[in-house]
């Protein structure tokens, strides 16, 4: 393909669609599919064979909708009509693409003004729900793979890493290191070979992001590492994906399949001098996979342990070579930030915080599901709006950065969701996991949670992480069970810290970051615990002959 | 193998391919992968066990995975697995392996189960027990 026959592609393919009646969108992410859209799509294709209106309308799958907890999700595009829990028995009032037949489905309409929607903004997931993640020609239509193709036709590398840079666009990881720089550093590196790397290893419990963005728009993140490719001279890109994202690996597959095709990856991209290929790494469940040095030592086929840094990545990486790795949602912000300017992106969020961020809303709260807000909005409105609030129970805390951040209280939920603010609340923005507790939660349990999967998670290189998770979880387990003293939080507190400074990688030294918050936040949670032989939200079963 | 060239690098990609065909990882099996891969067999057992995801082990004709990610464990998935220990047990002979998953990135459908691959959305006891019946 050429860049001129991208264009008519995008053109030819836009003027079929819309000369479609109706194009109905089913989701087909993770959420969906265990809901059964998968036979849904199956029975609106049937039916609108049986109708014979196949030259009118149109049934494709597509990305994560975000309410997951409604699924299946159906969008019928020309109407703009948004429906829940669609049954297969509404395939043929579906497939009638008759705004009056879909009077039957009018209770599970969903309302697309809602604050569900309207307080969203849409960069990263600009196309899940509306492109089919099998079909290159689907996001071609949409404008996919012209950043590209202005890249390589228009610009120097250079001039592509001042955009990123301008843009202020920050690694969407969680630890927030500025995207321009790291690629001005591996740019500026001598070597003839570099790579590029996906960390698509989403480990965090209670994130799905990464996996949505994959699952529902691959192409996007296939064509915003092509152009990191291009801007720090690599020719060689690896996507390190989790063992146990079939769908995301499934479609990952598919999509690099059908770009290498159509020469959007591979020698000669859209026949300019630039070749780019990717291919995928599977994880095999090992959280520590994430921190960067682990997962290079897990592409290059060895165990995942992370080793010391510096040297850092970008000087010496996969096989020694410098290596540019970035996250899933850094590498979806790419193309859009090329189409619109550095600039259009920098107006967006808060001073140093620049663009939106991807959160999976889970736990006690009614919408859960998948959002995009603009740096700098409030937690009151991601819950409350957004959200839908607390079904039932208070609010309690919002815990994000999963296992490395850390629990925020009623108190701060008017803090600016960006990374700075987030920090000094004693919690991090990490990679977007947003999980709310209500008043049945114990605090002293969730913190007991995480750490445990921290000890099963530790990797054992290093002692303080190895030994002391094991410590720190049997003092927690014991507070549950109502058998610790008061040395007991004084010993915490010291092995905190003492994991934060002496630990090797982030994993041993952000592990005491969910003790470190709860015990600033819910202190008499802890005391209730030690001192009473109580646990106040009713949660641990503390046996009453320890009472007597 | 040859896809990869017999390179070393490799390894876990023809780790993960022999698990699909052969269900777990033997000893035996191993030893042949070192050999072919040109490793000492240290090297290729210290990958294959420190992976959770490889199993070297053979497994049960059916598996259960339940999610204990933070939404699924707030939401009661410990219930679950005590259901699951209790009805099945984790014996060798069991028919059904009961497992364990940090977080399988289904949270907006917590408490999940992955049922021989299929993932079952906001899991009940019952619906548990219901499931477990058809699949044995």
């Amino acid at each position: 393909m050429t860049i001129e026959e991208l264009i008519q592609t995008q053109a030819d393919e836009t003027a079929r669609q819309e000369a479609l009646d109706e194009r109905i969108y089913c989701c087909s992410a993770a959420g969906c599919v265990s809901c059964g859209s998968d036979g849904l799509r199956k029975a609106i294709a049937d039916e609108i064979k049986k109708q014979g209106r196949e030259s009118q309308v149109e049934v494709c799958g597509t990305g994560c909708m975000g309410m997951c907890s409604r699924g299946p999700l159906v969008l019928a595009s020309a109407a703009g009509a948004m429906y829940a829990n669609v049954q297969p028995s509404d395939a043929a009032a579906l497939a009638s693409a008759n705004p009056v037949e879909w009077h039957a489905l009018a209770d599970r309409h969903v309302d697309l003004n809602a604050p569900f929607f309207s307080r969203q903004m849409k960069i990263v997931l600009a196309n899940s729900g509306r492109v089919d993640p099998e079909r290159v020609t689907d996001y071609i239509a949409a404008g996919g793979y012209r950043s590209l193709a202005t890249v390589l036709s228009d610009m120097k590398a250079a001039e592509v890493i001042e955009q990123v840079k301008k843009s202020g666009l920050r690694g969407r990881g969680g630890a927030g290191y500025p995207t321009g720089l790291k690629w001005e550093l591996v740019a500026k590196q001598v070597s003839p070979t570099k790579y590029v790397v996906c960390n698509a290893d989403e480990g965090d419990p209670g994130a799905f992001m990464d996996r949505s963005v994959l699952e529902g728009d691959p192409h996007r993140v296939l064509e915003g590492m092509a152009i990191a490719g291009y801007a720090v001279g690599a020719q060689q890109g690896f996507i390190y994906v989790r063992g146990e994202y079939g769908l995301a690996i499934q479609r990952l597959q598919t999509a690099i399949k059908q770009a290498e095709r159509e020469h959007l990856l591979g020698s000669r991209i859209l026949e300019s001098g630039f070749g780019f290929r990717i291919d995928l790494r599977i994880g095999a469940g090992a959280f520590v996979c994430g921190e960067e040095t682990a997962l290079i030592a897990s592409i290059e086929g060895k165990r995942g342990q992370p080793r010391q840094r510096p040297p850092y990545p970008p000087e010496s990486g996969l096989w020694n070579q410098p290596t540019l790795i970035n996250n899933v949602e850094t590498f979806a912000n790419i193309p859009p930030i090329i189409e619109n300017g550095g600039e259009w992106f920098a107006s967006i969020g808060t001073a140093n915080s620049k663009g939106t961020k991807v959160f999976a809303l889970a736990g006690k709260i009614a919408n859960t599901g998948l959002i995009e807000v603009p740096m700098g909005t409030s937690l009151r409105t991601i819950l409350f709006e957004i959200g839908g609030g607390i079904p039932d129970g208070k609010f309690k805390a919002a815990q994000t950065g999963g296992p490395s951040g850390g629990c925020i209280p009623e108190q701060f939920l008017d803090t600016p969701v960006d990374y700075e603010s987030l920090a000094r609340i004693g919690s991090i923005m990490g990679s977007g996991g947003l999980i709310v507790m209500d008043n049945s939660s114990c605090m002293v349990d969730v913190a007991r949670f995480f750490m445990e999967f921290c000890m099963d998670e530790s990797c054992g290189k290093c002692i303080p992480c190895r030994a002391g998770t094991v410590q720190m979880h049997d003092i927690l387990r014991r507070m549950t069970l109502g058998e610790a003293n008061d040395d007991d939080l004084a010993m915490l507190e010291e092995l905190s810290s003492l994991l934060r400074e002496t630990s090797l990688c982030g994993l041993g030294q952000t592990a005491p970051n969910p003790v470190m918050s709860t015990l600033r936040y819910f202190r008499q949670e802890y005391e209730a615990h030690i001192r009473e032989r109580r646990c106040p939200a009713g949660h641990c079963r503390i046996a009453t002959e320890v009472m007597a | 193998m040859s896809r990869h060239q017999y390179s070393g690098d490799a390894l876990i990609e023809v780790l993960h391919t022999a698990q699909e065909l052969y269900g777990f990882l033997s000893a035996e099996r191993l030893k042949t992968i070192a050999r072919k891969l040109r490793l000492p067999p240290s090297r290729v057992l210290g990958v294959a066990s420190f992976y959770h995801f490889f199993s070297l082990q053979p497994k049960a004709e059916h598996t259960m995975v339940v999610c204990l990610g933070t939404a699924c464990y707030v939401a009661g998935a410990l219930g679950l697995v005590e259901l699951l220990d209790k009805r099945c047990g984790r014996g060798a002979d069991s028919k059904v392996s009961v497992q364990t998953a940090r977080c399988i990135g289904s949270c907006g459908l917590a408490p999940a189960v992955i049922a021989d691959g299929k993932i079952l959305a906001r899991v009940t006891q019952t619906s548990l027990a219901t499931e477990l019946e058809r699949m044995t």
